[in-house]
């Protein structure tokens, strides 16, 4: 199994199983043939039905678009800014997000339906191109440096923000839910937060595909990228755009889920290699696997209790991450 | 083939190269010498596209420099920095093929034209043998060899190169400057920029000197660096000898006295 493009296929295949899976597994466990019996209209028992609709099926499937996105928008932002340690909250779209969220939970806004993601949405795009602006006028030339940086210090200013709200609202009721939807979750799964994430996927990853080879000659410094006929900053410009729009969706739906746009696009660059056309779609893959997998567990664990999925995206990617890094380390070559 | 007409260089304002008037002819291999800081990467950027002149013009093949989109110029001309990083782990073949990019529409896949072109740079450059092997487990010699071949899967006309030699051992940067010669006797012009004189001696058609902000020497050679101009230039004491039918080579002279180190008032180190 040396052909990137069979791992592909491999990869394309568990995500049916995976979701099938998770689908079954939950506070109430569906059998196989209870799931063919609604998918198919033939359902007598009216509660699995709601179960499966309502509930379960939004959100198996809004929990691997979640990962979908970051895995795919992680690798975009590591292959851009040519760091292994870039994730897609590198600008400070997360701070962003959460802060617009802090903002509608303190005003009592989110007693209105949409008004949270929405205003996650606008507070990540927001303090994305607020960095974009700062890196583009005050350093002459837009380079990565200014980014990143600028990316850190918006990220403290919107912590201070979202930090004030908590402490000056002072009702327990607003902490609670604004800490609850930091930790990330997917909890709220709606069709309507299904549809909008598959279609802003659709729309960014084509965008994000076409612009894949692209990425593989930024591998080699923006000079030489340049000299192979490429518009770095043209390049940059419209990445940074898709990556945005995809992720801050993302974040909204689901609250900030981290490490699987970080561990993801480094487990599978050792699996597929770092070819951005193979990486790109395998990165979306893993992530909607590996995210499936964690709110499978999240909801199951503690069930009917729920464990906030980014401890569990933690505590299992940090320890694989750390294994895949030291087996790569004893073969004695680089990332 | 490359023509610069009173080309004035710099960044922001501040020239750092001026009144360059300069020709290249197809085929030809030219060695642009001068000490660290004369402005040779300058000059290389420009022709190269990424750095617009301040007064002036260049012309590729008549046509002025910036008249050429980035891709028109990339199947042109190809240039490699001095440093070249590649910040994940690609295969050799995987870079060479990057070559093409210029010559692909974006959705097109590769042709066979596009795969006769890579193999044909990969054997050029003896890189074939271990094209499948990851760029980091290469050295620094076979790396080197690896950038050319990726140059010249653009199938360029020109060939820009920044002190390709650095860092080589001396094995290393022979066979390196072989590789230009014999690639501008398939017609490929070369713009190389050597800070090693006897390379320069040995291997370039013609040579530019570059020296506070000028070009103050061209043409070929062994008319051109002679011990008087490279006192003046490079501040170094040498000796140029001849070696029959071999060519020239240059000796440095070792100064009497490391006299400017020896006067600083400062008698021990620590």
């Amino acid at each position: 199994m040396h052909h990137p493009k069979s791992w592909l296929g491999v990869l394309g295949a568990l995500v049916p199983i995976v979701l099938g899976l998770s689908v079954m597994f939950g506070a109430v466990s569906l059998s196989l043939s209870e799931i063919v019996a609604v998918l198919s209209g033939r359902a007598t028992d009216q509660t699995a039905v709601t179960i499966l609709i309502q509930i379960r099926l939004p959100r198996v499937l809004l929990a691997a678009l979640v990962g979908g996105a970051l895995g795919l928008c992680g690798a975009v932002m590591q292959g851009l800014f040519r760091n292994p340690l870039a994730d897609p909250y590198l600008l400070g779209i997360a701070s962003g997000a959460t802060a617009g969220a802090a903002v509608v939970i303190a005003l009592h806004l989110d007693i209105y339906w949409g008004a949270v993601p929405l205003g996650a949405f606008v507070g990540g795009v927001l303090a994305v191109a607020i960095v974009y602006r700062i890196a583009q006028t005050r350093w002459a030339q837009l380079d990565n440096y200014a980014l990143i940086l600028s990316g850190v210090a918006l990220a403290a200013l919107f912590s201070a923000i979202t930090s004030f709200l908590l402490f000056y609202s002072g009702a327990s009721h607003d902490a609670r839910r604004l800490i609850f939807w930091i930790l990330g979750g997917l909890g709220g799964a709606q069709w309507v937060y299904v549809f909008g994430l598959l279609s802003v996927l659709i729309i960014a990853g084509m965008v994000l595909m076409l612009f894949a080879r692209d990425l593989n000659a930024l591998a080699l410094g923006e000079e030489m990228a340049a000299h192979l006929g490429i518009e770095p900053r043209h390049l940059r410009r419209i990445l940074l755009i898709a990556v945005t729009a995809l992720t801050a969706v993302a974040v909204a739906v689901s609250g900030t889920i981290g490490f699987v746009g970080l561990i993801v696009p480094h487990i599978l660059r050792l699996i597929v290699g770092p070819d951005h056309r193979m990486l790109l779609p395998a990165s979306a893959l893993g992530g909607a696997i590996l995210l499936t997998l964690c709110d499978t567990l999240a909801r199951t664990v503690l069930a009917p209790a729920e464990l906030p999925i980014g401890i569990i995206t933690a505590l299992l990617g940090a320890p694989f991450f750390l294994f895949l890094l030291r087996r790569r380390a004893q073969l004695g070559a680089l990332l | 083939m490359i023509r610069l007409e009173s080309v004035q260089l710099g960044y922001s304002g501040r020239l750092v190269l001026r009144d360059l008037d300069l020709e290249i002819a197809p085929g030809e291999v030219l060695g642009l010498v001068g000490p660290n800081g004369s402005g040779k990467t300058t000059l290389l950027r420009a022709i190269s596209g990424r750095l617009a002149p301040e007064a002036g013009a260049i012309y590729l093949d008549c046509r002025r420099l910036n008249e050429l989109s980035p891709r028109e110029l990339a199947r042109e001309l190809a240039a490699l920095e001095q440093e070249i990083s590649c910040s994940f782990d690609f295969t050799v073949r995987e870079i060479v093929e990057l070559g093409r990019l210029p010559h692909r529409e974006r959705w097109q896949r590769l042709s066979q034209k596009d795969s006769d072109v890579i193999t044909r740079a990969l054997k050029l450059t003896k890189t074939l043998e271990f094209s499948e092997r990851k760029i980091h487990s290469l050295s620094s010699g076979e790396r080197q060899r690896v950038w050319i071949a990726l140059a010249l899967a653009q199938e360029p006309k020109v060939l820009l190169l920044d002190e390709p030699t650095a860092h080589l051992d001396l094995n290393y940067q022979l066979e390196i400057m072989e590789l230009i010669r014999s690639l501008a006797q398939r017609d490929l012009t070369v713009l190389v920029s050597l800070h090693d004189l006897n390379l320069a001696l040995r291997y370039a058609d013609k040579v530019a000197v570059l020296h506070e902000g000028r070009i103050v020497a061209l043409g070929r050679p062994q008319e051109v660096l002679t011990e008087d101009l490279i006192e003046k230039v490079f501040k170094a004491r040498v000796k140029i000898f001849r070696d029959g039918e071999r060519g020239f080579y240059v000796g440095v002279v070792p100064k009497p006295k490391p006299a400017e180190y020896a006067a600083q008032g400062v008698d021990r180190w620590s």
